[in-house]
């Protein structure tokens, strides 16, 4: 399970938000730009404090306010692919993939570098620098590279929005073999109803900071 | 114009000694005071980054004179240093360098301070999921990225510091082979009665070398920035 409870006083509003979404599986944070999916997820991280609240993970305590628990996000196995990919300019697509498998050499992996290249189709990518990539092959690498960091949740926020149509088709696919085929549960933002119904599992419905409604999918 | 005499070559030599060994000294240290000041909220910084420029308007004279009352052998830092490390600054080409550093110390920051706010913050928190501590972030992602300007910095504070003139002339005197620099060389000449034709070749040779120094750094900057895919 993936327990969130999570309170935060923004300029714009207010995001107080409870949920609890059985774990593997995809779970999607669905609603409008400016209904607080970005800080929710940014809070799953721990790259925000929360004012107050608790993340909880199969078990595990991400986030307390009350008893003083805040996993950095350094130690919090959290992979985090961002909309606009944030690849390290001054590595290729293979640097990129090897910096987080380098840093999670004390976690026991359940991903190798070899199964993400063919899980992703990055063979043909290797040597290149993420400005010789396209917007597709960019979220595809980020997405490998934040799976190499052997993740207990992955966090997608938006990753197909800065896409179009047809590079968005060509990164979906993917996306469901992972879901299919890892048992990394996974947070999945959008504001696309048709990627939400064919990804998710679980849904969060977020309105304006709160929880509209909540349920499985399908 | 005659040959080049070893007066021109001694002058040019001690130049390219003393720029050297000015960036390499205040290079790191220009890197820490630029991520103090871009980074760093602390009362105090205005003031902090004010004291770091003043070297760019005071009179070079000014900053060698104030060198010479920290540093002299009459100063209780200047005897310090004498007596621990046997290190004498005042009249000594590392002298020569120590002023020329702090000449050219707000050169150097300002290109280093530039290229650290263009470092994209969003990559760093991308480092910090995958398992980054802050010092790693540092080597790996931050510093990497700021090359250019650190390079930038390093070639104009060289360029600079080939010429810098009257915070040397007052900290560490005008001595044949030890502190007579390019230009303190070339104004040596100028005073001289049958002087001029070496002014003249000393001055040339000032106006090439600062000018390949230019040229050098551009070149640099942009072939690192290609490097980086920028």
């Amino acid at each position: 399970m993936l327990r969130v409870s999570l309170r935060k006083r923004r300029a714009e509003f207010e995001l107080a938000a409870t949920f609890a979404a059985p774990t593997p599986g995809v779970i999607a944070l669905f609603g409008r730009s400016g209904s607080g999916k970005s800080t929710l997820v940014d809070m799953l991280a721990g790259l925000l404090p929360p004012d107050e609240g608790q993340v909880e993970l199969a078990g595990t305590v991400l986030t307390d306010t009350r008893r003083g628990i805040a996993v950095a996000p350094e130690r919090r196995r959290v992979g985090y692919v961002f909309q606009d990919s944030r690849l390290f300019p001054h590595l290729t697509a293979a640097g990129n993939l090897r910096y987080g498998e380098k840093r999670a050499r004390s976690i026991p992996h359940s991903i190798g570098f070899g199964e993400v290249v063919d899980l992703l189709g990055l063979a043909a990518l290797l040597h290149r620098r993420p400005h010789e990539l396209s917007g597709g092959e960019r979220q595809r690498v980020a997405l490998g590279r934040a799976l190499l960091s052997q993740p207990q949740l992955l966090l997608l926020d938006e990753p197909l929005a800065a896409l179009d149509v047809a590079r968005r088709e060509e990164v979906l696919p993917y996306l469901e073999r992972l879901r299919d085929w890892l048992s990394i549960p996974m947070v999945y933002v959008s504001h696309q109803l048709e990627e939400v119904l064919r990804l998710a599992t679980y849904m969060v419905l977020l309105e304006e900071g709160r929880v509209l409604a909540a349920g499985s999918v399908g | 114009m005659g040959p080049v005499s070893s007066a021109e070559l001694d002058a040019l030599r001690l130049s390219l000694e003393v720029a050297t060994r000015s960036v390499a000294f205040s290079l790191p240290l220009a890197v820490l005071v630029a991520w103090i000041l871009t980074r760093g909220r602390f009362p105090g910084r205005t003031l902090f980054d004010a004291f770091v420029h003043l070297p760019l308007v005071l009179p070079p004279v000014a900053v060698g004179y104030v060198l010479l009352l920290m540093l002299g052998a009459q100063a209780p830092l200047g005897r310090w240093l004498q007596a621990r490390f046997g290190i004498q600054l005042p009249f000594t080409t590392a002298g020569a360098a120590l002023a020329t550093a702090v000449m050219t110390f707000p050169l150097m920051v300002r290109a280093i301070r530039l290229s650290l706010e263009n470092v994209d913050r969003g990559l760093e928190a991308a480092a910090r999921t995958l398992g980054a501590g802050p010092l790693d972030r540092f080597l790996t992602i931050t510093l990497p990225l700021m090359l250019p300007g650190i390079l930038a910095g390093a070639v104009t504070a060289f360029a600079a510091g080939l010429g810098e003139f009257g915070a040397v002339i007052t900290f560490a005197a005008n001595i044949p082979g030890v502190t007579r620099t390019l230009p303190l060389a070339l104004y040596t000449a100028m005073q001289s009665p049958d002087g001029d034709p070496l002014a003249l070749r000393l001055a040339i040779l000032s106006f090439v070398l600062g000018l390949a120094g230019l040229l050098g750094a551009e070149l640099l900057v942009r072939r690192v920035r290609r490097l980086l895919g920028r």
